[in-house]
């Protein structure tokens, strides 16, 4: 069973009574079914539910997200209320302070929203385009890579180095994230790479 | 972790130490709750001070931070003395009978082979004895003096209990009543688990505390159980993910290496990755190897890598040095010898050791490029915010560029949690601003980037040009791409060796798992060891089946563990020589006379016989290893070895300042403190209300710990004059910082060595954005020193003053 059941789709099929196998999938069998059956279609049925984890420690505890809008409808979604998710085997529900509170992260008001630079020597940021600040970051990259990649050391034998830039990972990001990272870094030959793994 | 989260249930004895999971990892540490509740389960925890998992403790011991290896050693030392060992298990899957070669040697705190100049050892000593069969030669009796366990017996005798308690500062009967209490788990019905964290790692030696604790779980025959093994709680959400996947120095994904420099071609880098068995009819794993390499660069280099040119191997760099770890390069930057720098979701200025060159060396960056969802101070280290971050803006040079990223609520993909589930989530809000997901912005950089070499030219563009970049929106690969490129394909038609007519994976087929793979090019896999978690199956981390036959807490049907879907890895130690469970009440799998099979993937070959193969699959011996060979840096065995900046001086070998290999730079000696001069022992730690330097951006738990705070002794407040409450500056050789003085009955001295030894304790929640209040964190003190194995910085053993002081100017 690789697809996705929301709560939703479930408790649907558990309000009209095809409970049966569907329910039966989620190991809590009638229980659960007759429990969210009985408080949750209110609270449900103005909001999309998404499963995700927490993205704080490596107990990587299940939550629901509640939000207004469908983004699989290509709608504008905006989160309003997160909670532990009571499938989860690890935490069965249950959350630490700093999950309880994950909506304050997603709402924090400092959260990035626009690409920024400061220029040397400056005491602010200043708003720019995404094109502009990669196309910065693109012409930075060449000309630093051009200017000191160590093609062959003394003996001639290829090590395709670049030292002079560096890039460090992060330990929230996905795996698939990572992999791309990882695929983008490496081909340009820097070696100062590494993430929070051995911090 | 070897095991998971859930299997915490199964356990009898949980020792936390080098951690503190009640605070720092609170819903894992309900499953030791379980364990208590359901199965009478003891809790002991060692830590320096009483913390909020001792409040819960059976049994609680003090201990001096920087020491472990030695109460460790101790508690060895115990259980070989008092017989207190699971001998099947240690002569059947240890090498304790492996017959070491002459010339090796211990005395006076070193090994043999030590280069004072180049602070590191000459390992060739550290090996076994090969015999004329060209194996290891064992003595199952135990006899020769030479073999493992005599030599580790002989090791391990200098760690009395008297010995313990004058290096630790643990009072010599709880240290006893802690070792009775782990020595009773030598039973094979008796298990013990370990959960620990950054107190373990956070070290010069940091990789020795944790294989002290892996040695002793192996005589006592806890590794490959349920309710046992080596219980690494990580830190954050997905660095176990990122470890995987191998974004470091030297590291490919899936645990193989980059090249260094002299092995100039794939013949030569794979003469030393042989891996041939040390024992007759052993598996070694490992000689898979050249299949998960090759595999890698397909799914890297694709068809510009052929078998003509070693599979794209000169693509990739070659190292000149072990590893340019951040350590190192913010070294070279602070030289001048850095131009430019990425900081993807990271906080250096905060998180690397000794801040003032931290700050000193981004200064001398010529560009910094942040990815971040939040404010990092990183990004503004440029910025003046008084004492807290006392910069002169219109000095520094340095360019910098602040993307904003997307957060976990908004994108798709998976996190490898600690036990090793990659478990998938989806997108649930709209990026507020123009945020962008990381995979969107790697891919334009990498778009631009090679638009440019495509126009210009430059430096070996090959490796950039020649990416495998076929995603269906080259501007942003989608996550289920890259997890099917992860899981590996098949690039030809894969036919079946013994019957070349039968087709066994049709080309662009997803492979079912790494077993597949192969070494000529046929086909590609970004990182083996994830191989299985997306294949013709479909999406395996999406799986939420959350049923559990019998209560085992494997949970197998739910989202994927790697390697292969296994819960609980060496689980084939788990029976016996005849495949039997050492303990039938907790069976985990068996043998029926001619398969393993049970309630986890078997971690053997499903046919191999228990009393020819040994369970570590992955080892050369077939077997764990109590003496590592020359595996280790600093040593086949742990020693007792002070932090660089210790309260007393080593007490078995006064000569030896810290690690004598762990990672420094000649450069930060001078800024290393005496106890004369910085007399209190500090440490550094997490609270439950805040995770690192993300939370005080969060109304909630700004709230919850909006200040920062120092924690110390009564003792020392009264010797000192501090008042609860009251500020205090805490300063080291390297920085100080400001804060408010807990003076709480949960730090007490320690008597080391004859002399009190108070601890200083300093959470890091704290900087210059976000909702909380403007404060330091531990990083301002810490020193610029590294463990030997994998150079992480020790920033829980440091030295420091205390002084009260008056309130800092708001900013
Ligand atoms: S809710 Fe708490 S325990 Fe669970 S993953 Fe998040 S930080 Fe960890």
């Amino acid at each position: 069973m690789n697809v996705e059941l929301s709560r939703r789709g479930f408790l649907k099929a558990a309000g009209v009574g095809v409970a049966g196998t569907t329910i039966g999938a989620f190991g809590f069998a009638e229980l659960e079914a007759a429990h969210a059956a009985a408080i949750r279609p209110f609270k449900l049925a103005n909001t999309m539910e998404t499963r995700n984890t927490c993205p704080y420690c490596s107990v990587a505890c299940g939550i629901i997200m509640y939000s207004k809008g469908d983004l699989r409808k290509g709608e504008t979604a905006e989160i309003l209320h997160i909670e532990g998710d009571a499938d989860h085997p690890t935490n069965r529900g249950t959350l630490c302070p700093k999950g309880a509170a994950l909506k304050d992260f997603v709402k924090a008001e400092t959260r990035l929203k626009y690409p920024m630079i400061r220029k040397p020597g400056s005491d602010k940021f200043e708003r720019v385009s995404w094109d502009q600040a990669l196309d910065r970051i693109a012409r930075l990259m060449k000309d630093d890579r051009d200017a000191n990649f160590i093609a062959a050391n003394a003996a001639g034998v290829p090590v395709n180095r670049w030292t002079t830039v560096g890039f460090l990972a992060a330990s929230a990001t996905t795996n698939e994230t990572a992999y791309l990272t990882y695929k983008v870094v490496r081909s340009t030959g820097i070696v100062a790479f590494d993430n929070q793994a051995r911090v | 972790m070897t095991n998971s989260w859930t299997d915490i249930r199964n356990t009898d004895l949980v020792i936390i130490m080098g951690g503190n999971a009640a605070e720092a990892h609170p819903c894992g540490f309900k499953w030791v709750t379980e364990a208590k509740a359901n199965r009478g389960a003891k809790l002991i925890v060692v830590d320096p001070r009483y913390t909020r998992s001792a409040s819960v403790s059976d049994f609680y011991a003090p201990i001096r931070q920087g020491t472990d290896i030695a109460f460790l050693l101790g508690v060895i030392n115990y259980c070989i003395q008092n017989d207190k060992v699971q001998w099947q298990y240690v002569k059947a899957f240890t090498n304790a009978a492996y017959v070491v070669k002459d010339g090796f040697a211990y005395k006076d705190g070193l090994f043999t082979g030590y280069d004072e100049n180049k602070r590191d050892y000459d390992r060739s000593t550290w090996e076994y004895e090969i015999g004329p069969d060209g194996f290891a030669v064992v003595d199952e009796t135990l006899q020769n003096p030479r073999c493992v366990w005599n030599l580790l017996k002989a090791h391990v005798a200098a760690y009395t209990p008297e010995m313990v308690e004058r290096i630790c500062g643990t009072p010599k009967d709880k240290f006893l009543k802690v070792a009775q209490m782990i020595a009773e788990c030598s039973s094979p019905t008796k298990t013990m688990t370990s959960m620990y964290a950054l107190g373990w790692t956070q070290h010069s030696k940091g990789s020795q505390n944790i294989r002290s604790m892996a040695m002793l779980q192996l005589i006592l025959g806890n590794i490959g159980v349920r309710g046992g093994g080596m219980n690494a709680l990580r830190g954050h959400s997905n660095i176990q993910g990122l470890t995987d996947v191998g974004l470091m120095s030297n590291l490919l994904p899936g645990y193989l290496n980059i090249p260094v420099e002299r092995e100039t071609d794939l013949a030569t880098y794979m003469s030393s990755r042989a891996f041939k068995p040390l024992r007759p009819n052993q598996t070694s794993y490992w000689q898979n190897y050249k299949k998960f390499f090759v595999s890698f660069q397909k799914a890297m280099w694709g068809g510009a890598a052929t078998a003509e040119n070693d599979f794209a191997y000169n693509f990739l760099p070659k190292l000149d040095v072990p590893a340019y770890d951040v350590l190192r390069t913010f070294e070279m930057m602070h030289q001048g010898k850095v131009n430019g720098y990425f900081c993807q979701g990271f906080n250096p200025l905060l998180a690397f050791p000794n801040r003032q060159k931290i700050t000193e060396s981004l200064s001398k960056l010529k560009w910094l490029v942040t990815m971040d969802p939040l404010e990092t101070e990183t990004s503004r280290f440029w910025e003046n915010h008084g004492e807290y971050n006392n910069v002169n803006s219109a000095s520094i040079q340095t360019e910098v560029i602040q993307l904003p990223s997307t957060c976990f609520a908004e994108d798709d993909g998976s996190l490898t949690n600690s036990g090793r589930w990659l478990q998938w989530h989806w997108a649930g809000g709209t990026p507020p601003g123009e945020a962008k997901h990381d995979t969107w912005i790697m891919a334009q950089i990498h778009r631009r980037l090679r638009a440019l070499y495509e126009k210009e030219g430059g430096a070996f563009p090959d490796p950039i040009l020649n990416l495998t970049w076929n995603y269906k929106d080259p501007g942003e690969p989608s996550p289920e791409e890259l997890a099917k490129e992860i899981n590996g394909y098949a690039v030809e038609t894969l036919y079946d060796p013994a019957d070349p007519t039968k087709v066994v994976l049709e080309k662009g087929k997803q492979v079912v798992n790494f077993s597949v793979l192969r070494d000529d090019g046929t086909t590609a896999c970004g990182c083996w060891i994830y191989s299985g978690c997306f294949n013709e199956a479909g999406n395996n981390m999406a799986r939420r089946d959350n049923s559990d036959p019998d209560d085992t807490g494997a949970y197998l049907n739910w989202t994927f563990a790697w390697p292969l879907n296994r819960r609980i890895l060496y689980n084939r130690a788990s029976a016996d020589l005849q495949g039997n469970p050492w303990d039938p009440t907790r069976k985990l799998i068996a043998w029926d006379g001619t398969k393993w099979s049970g309630y986890d993937v078997p971690d053997i070959a499903p046919n191999a016989k228990p009393d020819v193969v040994g369970p570590f699959i992955m080892n050369q011996e077939g077997v764990s290893r109590l003496f590592a060979r020359g595996l280790m840096r600093d040593g086949p065995f742990p020693v007792h070895y002070e932090p660089f900046e210790a309260p007393i001086a080593n007490v078995i070998a006064p000569k030896i300042r810290g690690n004598p290999v762990a990672r420094i730079f000649q450069s930060d000696v001078p800024q290393f403190a005496t106890s004369e001069e910085f007399p209190y022992a500090a440490t550094s730690y997490r609270l439950t209300e805040h995770f690192h330097y993300w939370t005080k951006h969060n109304r909630v738990n700004a709230t919850l710990q909006p200040e920062f705070f120092v924690e110390i002794s009564e003792q020392l407040a009264a010797e000192k004059g501090i008042a609860h409450g009251s500020w205090v500056r805490v300063w080291s050789k390297r920085g100080e910082v400001k804060a408010k003085a807990v003076v709480t009955k949960r730090i007490k001295p320690l008597i080391c060595d004859g002399k009190p030894v108070h601890v200083v304790g300093i959470p890091l929640h704290w900087g210059f954005t976000g909702q909380a209040r403007k404060g330091w964190g531990p990083n301002s003190l810490t020193p610029f020193v590294g463990d030997a194995n994998i150079e992480t910085p020790e920033y829980k053993a440091f030295l420091v003053n205390i002084e009260p002081t008056t309130a800092p100017a708001t900013v």
